[in-house]
């Protein structure tokens, strides 16, 4: 059991006050432990914790370039391996962008190759970094600045990339979603990840206050909301089947969820995009349907 | 002192950047109401909150008042005000 | 030991006795052979590495940077196409300054797709502040292999090397080589001993981002350290001809500069067809000589600058084309620079692009050319195919 009272992400850093990824970071090292070696990509999380010469990591950490963190994180687990140093995690923390986009040649590598590392993708759903624009991550209909709500568009036409299925098929032994908005849980996983051999997926919500539109005090609100509505299941893979999601209690319909935040106002204004709002909550359905999350108590 | 060669740096520097000065509002403890959950300390994204032997204590050097930790607080112990500057 | 090996085996015997903790191998014409023996060395326990066969060239070099970052001796090798695919990450290795050794067989890049020599592959990567050395021969290169480790690992360098050679011309010949033991390697290179690394008891955070206030004295830096690197390939080279009997402690090589009038510069193998030539030239009379340049870079601007003193015209024969320069060929530019106002007139010629044949009477024709003037420009173009 790791000790998970050790902080070993450090104050000063340049995150937005109430930042979900900066809180997955504290949490994810707390999870993991000391004995870690992390491989960032380029993003928000390595821009606002590594301007030269002030780091925020109390850890091993290393960037290179935007798109290969699983591709250096193999290179450093062959290198750990030959050394016989033997009880250090290789963890990737990267975002949405690095991960869906950008990074998939080198993921689709290194969890082919079956190296013992540990991915983290900490999911605000966007390039936010580089001022909210559409990732792979980005949800329905979400308004971004490269798929902006317009007299012609109702925001991001394309679903949702699934990245745990695509993991899963290519033999992880354990994939996992989380959410910053259940930290326990969050660190539990990333625990049993980092002491599962082979490469290990998670894939962690973090709200994002600036690029959704909602203030940053709500930003665990916001991530239990998410999971309230069936936007976003937390569940366990082992071996490729999911073992294990969490049980929502009679789900909340997705339009509580949108009116929340701005990159979806534009569903509501003048007034309610009734087809639009109908097809999310088709998305949320279909989560609860596949994952079984559904437990209705007023029956 | 010189560059660190390859832009690498030991950890420590960050605690150079005191982002308390970022803060509108600031957030104020009632520790009658407090029952030392922890909920605070376990969601500060600046781990500027924390456990002392008998009270939670917040680093003002470097919260930034988000307000996380009042949303957070299930017995509503910590208020955000407006600060005085 | 002497024996007669293909170019690429060469080059794989050399990284095997260097002892690379990882080796990260995605094949591409024509350096293939060089990582597939060194998968047989791998399959048949004589080579102790762990063998990553990653999913693409960037793969390759990103694998490299992550285990030398980690504290381990790496080697990879590409040419062309696989070159310009990991371009971000070449650049991004020097300025993290890891001691990262790669061979590359030179090869021409598209389009149009052509899988023959010429350099453009490597000099086109000359700005990423790579050392960049190149082989005339396979003994030449074979030999670079360790002392590029020994200059790149120098705690005083700590920069990333290619150690160049022709694709097919020398990568897939038989030549005689003297490959040494093991003992005598250990001696030359030791182990490698990180200036910093991952290490769980010493915390860093390596590849940070720079601000404004930093940017410029960083890549300051890196210029400094490729520059004192001149002196180190140097050092490095003439311990090993102390130890190995050859020796390499120049960055040039000149061949009958004595009273030469026109002397032609060149890369690589090109330098082989150019002895014979001006050797053939001389019998006729005609005062010429060749200056190769092992080390581009360091580009050895005092060394070429003295060697060119007493010449009348240079002709640079360029295996590379600089699109829309001034001079067409990259290494003329700088032969040029070097030389200064005052030194002899410096031409460019572009050949042998995509593999085409360079023989001596093209040599000699070249020296017509530049000693009436005419440079800067393409050389034996088949016109009737304009």
């Amino acid at each position: 059991m790791v000790d998970k009272s050790l902080e070993l992400f450090d104050c000063g850093h340049r995150a937005c006050g109430g930042c979900g990824p900066a809180l997955a970071a504290r949490l994810i090292l707390k999870g993991a432990g000391e004995k870690t070696i992390v491989v960032a990509s380029t993003g928000c999380m390595e821009v606002f914790s590594t301007p030269y010469p002030e780091t925020a990591w109390k850890v091993p950490w290393i960037h290179s370039v935007f798109e290969n963190a699983a591709a250096v994180a193999s290179g450093i687990e062959a290198a750990l391996k030959k050394q016989g140093r033997t009880d250090e995690h290789v963890v990737c923390i990267c975002g949405d962008g690095a991960t869906f986009d950008i990074g998939m040649l080198c993921i689709s590598g290194a969890f082919e190759r079956g190296h013992d590392i540990t991915y983290i993708c900490y999911d605000n759903e966007a390039y936010m970094n580089t001022g909210i624009q559409r990732s792979g991550a980005t949800p329905y209909d979400a308004s971004t600045t490269t798929s902006p709500a317009g007299r012609e568009s109702t925001g991001n036409s394309i679903n949702k990339k699934d990245m745990p299925a695509i993991l899963a098929a290519h033999g992880s032994p354990y994939v996992a979603t989380a959410s910053i908005a259940y930290p326990a849980d969050l660190m539990q996983k990333v625990e049993k990840a980092v002491n599962t051999k082979g490469p290990c997926y998670i894939q962690v919500q973090c709200p994002c206050s600036t690029g959704w539109g909602f203030d940053g005090a709500k930003t665990i609100a916001m991530g239990k909301l998410a999971i309230e509505t069936g936007l976003w299941v937390n569940f366990e893979m082992v071996n490729g089947k999911v073992v294990r999601s969490k049980k929502v209690v009679n789900r909340k319909p997705v339009e509580e969820y949108l009116r929340a935040q701005k990159r979806f106002r534009h569903l509501f204004r003048p007034e309610v995009n009734k087809e639009e709002v109908a097809k999310i909550q088709a998305i949320a359905d279909a989560n609860a349907e596949k994952f079984g999350i559904d437990v209705d108590i007023t029956k | 002192m010189g560059l660190n060669i390859g832009c690498a740096a030991a950890p420590g520097q960050a605690r150079d950047n005191k982002t308390g000065s970022w803060r509108v509002f600031k957030p104020e403890v009632d520790h009658e109401k407090c029952t030392k959950c922890g909920n605070c300390v376990m969601v500060c994204p600046e781990t500027a909150v924390y456990l002392n032997d008998d009270a939670v204590v917040i680093d003002l050097d470097f919260c930034k008042g988000c307000g996380l930790c009042a949303e957070e607080c299930p017995t509503d112990a910590i208020t955000m005000n407006l600060e005085d500057k | 030991m002497l024996k007669i090996m293909e170019g690429s085996h060469a080059v794989a015997e050399a990284v095997r006795l260097c002892s690379p903790d990882v080796v990260s191998a995605y094949p591409i014409t024509p350096q293939t052979h060089i990582v597939e023996r060194l998968a047989e060395m791998v399959a048949d326990g004589d080579l102790d590495s762990e063998y990553i066969c990653v999913e693409s060239e960037f793969s390759a070099l990103s694998a490299c940077i992550g285990a030398s970052a980690a504290g381990s001796r790496v080697y990879s090798a590409t040419s062309s196409q696989g070159l310009l695919l990991m371009t971000e990450a070449v650049f991004n290795v020097a300025g993290m300054r890891l001691p990262v050794v790669m061979s590359i067989a030179n090869r021409a890049v598209g389009a149009p797709l052509s899988i023959w020599n010429d350099q453009q592959d490597s000099l086109a990567l000359r700005d990423a502040g790579w050392l960049q050395v190149y082989g005339e021969d396979v003994q030449e290169m074979t030999d670079l292999h360790f002392i590029a480790y020994k200059v790149a690992e120098d705690h005083n360098i700590l920069l990333p090397a290619m150690v160049c050679f022709d694709g097919f011309i020398l990568s897939h010949t038989y030549e005689p080589v003297d490959i040494p033991t093991q003992e005598e390697v250990d001696a030359y290179l030791p182990a490698f001993d990180p200036f910093q690394k991952l290490d769980v008891t010493n915390p860093i955070s390596m590849g940070m981002y720079a601000t404004p206030e930093y940017y410029l004295e960083f890549r300051y830096e890196n210029d400094q350290a490729l520059t004192r690197a001149g002196d180190a390939i140097r050092e490095a080279g003439h311990l090993f001809g102390e130890q190995f009997g050859r020796d390499y402690s120049t960055l040039t090589e000149g061949y009958r500069l004595e009273d030469a009038e026109t002397v032609f510069v060149g890369l690589g193998s090109i330098c082989g067809t150019v002895r014979e030539s001006v050797d053939r030239m001389r019998e006729t009379g005609r005062k010429v000589g060749l200056l190769k340049i092992r080390s581009f870079r360091p580009f050895p601007s005092d060394e070429v600058k003295a060697a060119l003193s007493g010449a009348q015209q240079v002709a640079v024969l360029e295996k590379n084309i600089s699109l829309g320069s001034a001079m067409k060929g990259a290494v003329g530019l700088e032969v040029s620079a070097a030389v200064g106002k005052t030194g002899p007139e410096v031409y460019s010629y572009v050949l042998g692009l995509g593999g085409r044949d360079i023989t001596p009477a093209d040599i000699a024709a070249v020296a017509d050319a530049a000693e009436k003037g005419d440079g800067n420009r393409f050389y034996g173009l088949r016109t009737e195919v304009l």
